[in-house]
């Protein structure tokens, strides 16, 4: 019975891992280039969820679209303004420049008076409502978490597979030069999948922030994403999200089962089980040069 | 046997679904000049990246004369091809972009190191002396490549056609027994070909070294080949001189054309054939 | 622009190239040598944390710049040499021999990550090197009987012979001497063949290794001197702040590491020591600029964190080459006044998707 609860959990927890990595793999499918601010854009996507609740009024489903819609923008912006100018240049580079990112949008939201250094609430609906289950207690924001990703990687599915926009994203992610010549704008179409990561953060934000509160620092959660999308496969989709449920549930069990302090380093002992095992991650390809 | 350098015997490799090489075999002898033909996709890289050990064989085995007697190259790992005494340049040019050309060929003189870490770190006068030992040599290489006007400009600057003359240098200065070289002249002009044509020769005649290569330009290939083998589809068509290979019917059908446009490419009379009669 | 006329093979392995080098770090070394007197203590007391972060960013510097290894966690060296060092000395052990196995200790560590990085490339090397920089600082926290846990850890000021460096001139001219020494160790390597290797597996692993770099030995090699430096550098900072905590060696100071190198200049030894000055002195600049801010902004605990997130970006977006790019560029202006053209030090991009693998 505690294994159950301390599974889901573990699921729970896994999934916001498996969002915000998911943001990461897609803009690195797209562009080959790793993202280390998407744990700062999930912070910033619960900041302004719960400004918009507390200073604009506004109800808990029309805070989730502002998020959505502010993040798409803060994304496309991203991209536009300082993504693209430096394309080309050496991978680490531009990791760091993506760090930079992230240390712009802590620092900023921290100066902010009177938000910035304060743990806020966001009041979501379901804030106190729990499940049971046989023995079972589950909290609400938990199955919610684990429902909104499920129907969200149905969604990102269907839109990939189905939808023209979703195959173009995939031609561009695979060879650009060819996409070019296809008459896929693969500049824009770079804009919109960074839209698209930012709005997985907000939505992951806006997630977890039952869970953990709402605070500057909690882009620091985003750097156990890593783990997961290495896990999974630098560079799949699916990889993401199931690399993220690994560290997740591995993580909620080691707290239990482990003595004190592997929580926190659960999910990068796994990590560098999975590198000597597998060095490519459970569904990563095996990139080599033709020489 | 006894007289090849390079002997590969059933060679295949598969990648996948595909059979990109397939039962391939032949030898080379010591200071011939051996040509690899076909059109693109034949495996004719992926031979030489089986010989330089980029690539593992699924079957077949690769033996090489090596200075120390007979090796079996299909066990060995891929950094020691070149302490055998094997050079190679690349397809698509894998130089080090971002040092001086001087620096790039510096590196070919890996094999021919001197210094370990230690050494090096203090900078003693072993390695002084190793490192001006090593200049001296790369300098010949300059000179016989009439690279002078390059020596300290990073490589990232440098036209394509410098670039393909900088591979070849760099493979010169490991002083190679066997130079493997990856379609010398695609990309170079008239000119240019013309210049990489006496290279060839001079590497073979004066040098002695016994060269392998993998060439679309027929006109070169007639010019300096001793013995060509054609490929398509990863199997071997025809093995034989220049003008055998080219009047192969098969050759004809996969690559050249019919069969009466090959008058222009044979070979001049009088030419002589090095090495072997 | 200064053309070198070269007439024997001396002068090109040579550090200094002509006399104007000869001049200037001359000058330099000069000034170094009369800072405790010429420089208010505090100063000197910064001066001496550039030398310290400059040894561990000249470590890193060798791995990423020079060797093209990505490293997320080099702080975790930081804290290996830094915790060695105060074990052994507070053991009673001379301060060379505890620096030295403190240096040894983290070159271990430094193979224990790089052996993986013959199988594991790119962004899983550094997520890797992420990992261990977070298990690392873990072990440092959960290790109590060995290591104090969070409480810390005290050192004395280091003594040699009897001499006790407790003076703020003295331990500077101590940090000067090992900086000086790591400096000319890794100018040495560079021009040098085993030098020569690690650039070349930088640029392109597959021609290094038909060249007959033996890509394992070199990639170990390179992580277990980089951390290495890294571990002098740790146990001249226990030395410094006498007191250490494994907070000190989290992501948060692996990262600042970094950032030293690439706002310095990737790829060039006066990088590292641009960029700890950066690092050390940006936040004295950040403090003078607080007096002229609102209050709002310039007290709030964000606006560090802002700066430098805002300074890195610009430096990729605007500076690629960093602070000593941009001198190479101020110095060839100069030079070459007014013929200087803008294109002058254009890099090659790469776009394709295969050139970005190596």
């Amino acid at each position: 019975m505690q294994f159950i609860q301390l599974l889901i959990s573990g699921v729970a927890q896994g999934c916001i891992y498996g969002l915000i990595a998911l943001g990461f793999v897609l803009i690195y499918k797209a562009t080959e280039i790793v993202s280390f601010a998407q744990g700062e854009l999930m912070m910033v996507g619960a900041f302004i969820g719960v400004a918009v609740m507390a200073y604009l009024g506004f109800p808990f489903w029309l805070a989730v679209i502002a998020s959505m819609a502010a993040m798409a923008l803060l994304g496309l912006l991203l991209e536009r303004l300082v993504i693209r100018p430096v394309l080309g240049q050496p991978a680490f580079s531009i990791v760091m420049l993506t760090i930079g990112i992230g240390y712009l949008l802590r620092g900023l939201v921290t100066m902010i008076p009177g938000i910035g250094t304060e743990t806020r609430t966001l009041d979501v609906p379901y804030k106190d409502a729990t499940f049971h289950w046989g023995g079972l207690i589950v909290g609400a924001e938990q199955l919610v978490v684990i429902v909104a990703t499920m129907l969200l990687c149905a969604l990102l599915f269907t839109m990939f597979r189905y939808t023209r926009l979703g195959v173009a994203m995939q031609a561009a992610s695979q060879n650009q030069l060819a996409a070019y010549y296809m008459g896929i704008p693969v500049q824009r179409i770079n804009g919109m999948v960074w839209a698209l990561a930012g709005m997985v953060a907000a939505i992951a934000g806006l997630l977890l922030a039952p869970i953990t509160f709402v605070y500057a620092n909690m882009g620091f959660i985003g750097l156990k994403a890593f783990p997961a999308a290495v896990v999974g496969g630098f560079g799949s989709l699916p990889g993401a999200i199931v690399g993220g449920l690994v560290i997740g549930v591995i993580e909620s069990l080691s707290g239990f089962y482990l003595p004190e302090g592997f929580k926190d380093v659960a999910a990068y002992i796994v990590v560098l089980i999975m590198l000597m095992v597998r060095p490519n991650g459970l569904f990563g390809e095996r990139l080599v040069k033709k020489v | 046997m006894s007289g090849a350098l390079l002997s590969a015997r059933n060679l295949s490799v598969r990648f996948g679904g595909l059979l990109a090489v397939n039962d391939v075999s032949f030898e080379v002898a010591q200071g011939e000049v051996f040509t690899l033909i076909g059109p693109n996709g034949a495996g004719k890289t992926t031979v030489f990246n089986l010989i330089s050990r980029i690539y593992q064989p699924t079957s077949g085995s690769i033996t090489y004369a090596g200075p120390r007697g007979e090796v079996t190259l299909t066990g060995q790992p891929a950094h020691t091809v070149a302490q055998l005494g094997i050079a190679r340049t690349f397809q698509n040019i894998e130089l080090f972009e971002h040092a001086s050309v001087l620096a790039n060929l510096l590196i070919g003189r890996h094999t021919r190191r001197e210094t370990g870490l230690w050494r090096d770190l203090l900078f003693t006068p072993r390695t002084r002396a190793a490192e001006l030992k090593a200049r001296e040599k790369v300098e010949e290489v300059i000179d016989f490549l009439d690279l002078q006007h390059y020596r300290d400009t990073l490589v990232g600057g440098l036209p394509y056609g410098v670039r393909k003359v900088v591979e070849l240098g760099r493979a010169l200065c490991a002083e190679p027994r066997l130079l493997l070289l990856d379609e010398p002249s695609s990309g170079l002009n008239v000119e240019e070909t013309d210049d990489m044509a006496f290279w060839i020769q001079d590497i073979a005649g004066d040098l002695g070294i016994t060269v392998l290569m993998v060439e679309h330009d027929m006109s070169l290939v007639s010019r300096v080949s001793d013995r060509v083998l054609a490929m398509n589809q990863g199997e071997v068509l025809a093995l034989g001189t220049p003008a055998e290979v080219q009047a192969d019917p098969g050759v004809a059908e996969a690559y050249l054309g019919t069969i009466d446009d090959v008058s222009s490419l044979r070979r001049p009379p009088g030419h002589k054939v090095r090495g072997r009669a | 622009m200064r053309f070198i006329f070269k007439t024997h093979y001396a002068q090109d392995i040579r550090l200094a190239r002509h006399g104007g080098h000869v001049f200037w770090y001359g000058l330099l070394c000069a000034f170094l040598a009369i800072a405790p007197w010429a420089l208010p203590e505090y100063w000197l007391a910064q001066l001496t944390f550039v030398l310290i972060y400059g040894i561990a960013g000249l470590g890193l510097m060798l791995l990423s710049g020079f060797t093209g290894q990505f490293s997320l966690g080099h702080a975790a060296f930081l804290g290996v040499g830094a915790y060695t060092q105060a074990l052994l000395t507070a053991a009673g052990w001379p301060f060379f021999l505890a620096l030295a196995c403190a240096a040894l200790l983290s070159a271990a560590a430094g193979i224990v990550v790089g052996l993986p990085a013959l199988r594991v490339k790119g962004i899983y090397l550094a997520i890797a090197t992420l990992a261990f920089g977070f298990i690392v600082e873990e072990v440092f926290a959960r290790w109590t009987s060995v290591t104090g846990g969070n409480k810390g850890m005290f050192l004395q000021a280091p003594e040699i012979a009897g001499f006790a460096f407790d003076s703020s001139p003295s331990f500077y001219f101590l940090c000067l001497v090992i900086a000086a020494a790591c400096t000319l160790a890794i100018l040495n390597l560079l021009r040098s063949p085993t030098g020569r290797a690690f650039v070349a597996i930088r640029d392109s692993e597959i021609s290094a290794q038909s060249m007959g770099v033996h890509l394992a030995y070199y990639k170990t090699l390179s992580f277990a001197l980089s951390a290495a430096l890294a571990g002098i550098a740790g146990a001249l900072y226990g030395h410094k702040l006498q007191f250490i905590t494994p907070e000190q060696f989290n992501i948060v100071q692996s990262i600042d590491l970094l950032l030293m190198i690439v706002i310095g200049g990737l790829g060039s030894v006066h990088g590292a020591f641009l960029g700890a000055s950066f690092l050390i002195f940006m936040p004295q600049l950040i403090g003078l600029a607080k007096d002229y801010l609102p209050d709002s902004i310039g007290q709030s605990p964000g606006l560090q964190t802002f700066v430098y997130g805002a300074v890195l970006i610009a430096f990729v977006m605007f500076e690629p080459l960093g602070i000593y790019g941009r001198w190479l560029k101020v110095r060839a202006w100069l030079q070459l006044f007014p013929f200087y053209r803008a294109g002058m030090f254009r890099r090659q991009k790469s776009f394709q998707k295969s050139e970005r693998l190596r």
